[in-house]
């Protein structure tokens, strides 16, 4: 069964626009505050989720405590050497145990579209429908143990090019992964440290598809972050993701950061990076400049 | 063997003791501590989801209190004779929010007062893990209205 991605898209957004209302009227009830200390919600990272920018942590999203309600909307964008990645979307935290995000990737293939002989300028998008649960922990506040935070997730993925990522190679055009991280902010020594395995076939996120002609099984792949606090409102890491390399047509390379966040009140999240993004089809070494924006309540 | 290995753990509680020393003087020893709990109370007073907690009781007691528990916390020469924190809190319906409010106007008179971040993040590591004491826990039976909170703890 297949939808245009017009249709898809809508709807995801009735999906999510569907529980507003009981959720606005809780938090409403609330009061709709977010008490969570500022950075200890993450950032929207890459696929949408809470954690830092190429990777998803066990944090979950929002700066609502266990009774509350948070949100917040992103806006990423990576500058690369042939390509332009986009990233948007909208995230919900549950009471600090359940996060739901949705947001949508573009493409945009530039000159290198060209090249690759698609068109200057094409634009390969997909949608990802998030959930996270936090089973177990607490990152911030349980500085006398050693157990992190663990959470565990899903992302699933709809790519709108269907066409295009058979002729590439890859098995399918939607796909989902599974994810379990585990997160813990060390305050003595102001360093937060993450390690998320993710079970996934997606090429490059899913951007090129998913499972392709050298591979079509579900591999775990990590993401490594690290974080040091300046500021109780401003930190700076490093990320590590690896990733599959499911295509005969292109190499995948792994995916590397170093980034600053900057959280200075609760409503808003800056976060600039200089991203290594290995080989992206055929086009080597693609290195660029990562600025997210984050607007939340 | 045996000689170094003893040799090694007393150089490194000295190492570790005298981090802690280092740590207590950052915050400007005992007088240190007396200033940004009144500048902390100044602050808790001020936010809304604190002042219900506060305004009721004896503020300098609390303080007085808060001091010598922190002095002693930072392995200052404090004896902290108070309640314990589960004692202090019982039925106050403290949440989390709360909780991390009070973390906020902590955070900032220990800035205000040029704690350096280092020595703010080593206490606030010690007094992280007294949530458990001191948070309601969600499936409480029945809170305790803020009204009928005790005059002095």
């Amino acid at each position: 069964m297949s939808f245009s991605a017009g249709t898809r898209s809508a709807f995801y957004v009735l999906a999510l626009t569907a529980t507003l209302p009981m959720t606005a009227s809780t938090a409403l009830a609330s009061g709709a505050r977010s008490d969570k200390l500022v950075l200890t919600g993450g950032v929207n990272a890459i696929e949408g989720a809470g954690g830092g920018g190429l990777a998803t942590w066990a944090l979950i999203g929002g700066l609502g405590t266990e009774d509350q309600y948070g949100g917040n909307a992103f806006y990423t964008n990576i500058a690369m050497d042939d390509f332009r990645l986009t990233s948007s979307g909208v995230l919900l935290g549950i009471r600090d145990r359940v996060e739901l995000s949705l947001a949508r990737q573009r493409l945009d293939t530039q000159d290198a579209g060209s090249a690759l002989g698609i068109g200057r300028g094409f634009k390969i998008s997909q949608d990802i429908f998030g959930i996270k649960v936090r089973l177990l922990g607490d990152a911030v506040l349980e500085q006398d143990s050693w157990l992190p935070q663990v959470s565990a997730g899903l992302q699933h993925k709809r790519n709108d090019q269907a066409a295009l990522l058979q002729a590439l190679g890859a098995r399918d055009d939607s796909g989902t992964d599974f994810y379990l991280a585990a997160s813990k902010l060390y305050l003595s020594s102001g360093v937060l440290l993450n390690a998320t395995v993710r079970l996934t076939k997606a090429n490059q996120l899913g951007l090129l598809g998913f499972g392709g002609d050298r591979n079509d099984s579900y591999r775990p792949q990590i993401e490594l972050s690290a974080a040091l606090l300046l500021r109780r409102d401003l930190a700076l890491g490093a990320e590590y993701r690896s990733k599959p390399d499911n295509l005969s047509f292109a190499d995948e390379g792994d995916w590397a950061s170093a980034f600053i966040a900057w959280q200075p009140n609760k409503n808003i999240a800056v976060t600039i990076a200089y991203t290594a993004l290995g080989d992206i089809a055929t086009f080597s070494k693609q290195r660029g400049a990562y600025i997210s924006l984050q607007l939340g309540f | 063997m045996k000689r170094l290995i003893l040799l090694l753990l007393l150089a490194a509680t000295c190492v570790s003791a005298s981090a802690d020393q280092a740590t207590f003087k950052a915050f400007g020893g005992r007088p240190g501590l007396v200033k940004i709990m009144d500048d902390m109370m100044l602050e808790l007073l001020k936010d809304p989801r604190t002042e219900p907690f506060f305004a009721p009781v004896d503020q300098d007691h609390v303080k007085a209190m808060l001091v010598d528990q922190l002095c002693e916390l930072l392995q200052g020469d404090c004896v902290y004779a108070g309640l314990d924190m589960r004692s202090a809190h019982a039925d106050m319906g403290v949440k989390r929010e709360h909780f991390n409010a009070l973390i906020e106007s902590l955070q900032l008179a220990m800035e205000r007062n040029n704690v350096p971040f280092r020595a703010q993040n080593k206490l606030l590591a010690k007094l992280a893990p007294m949530h458990r004491d001191i948070v309601e826990k969600t499936d409480a039976a029945d809170e305790t209205p803020v009204e009928e909170l005790p005059s002095e703890l």
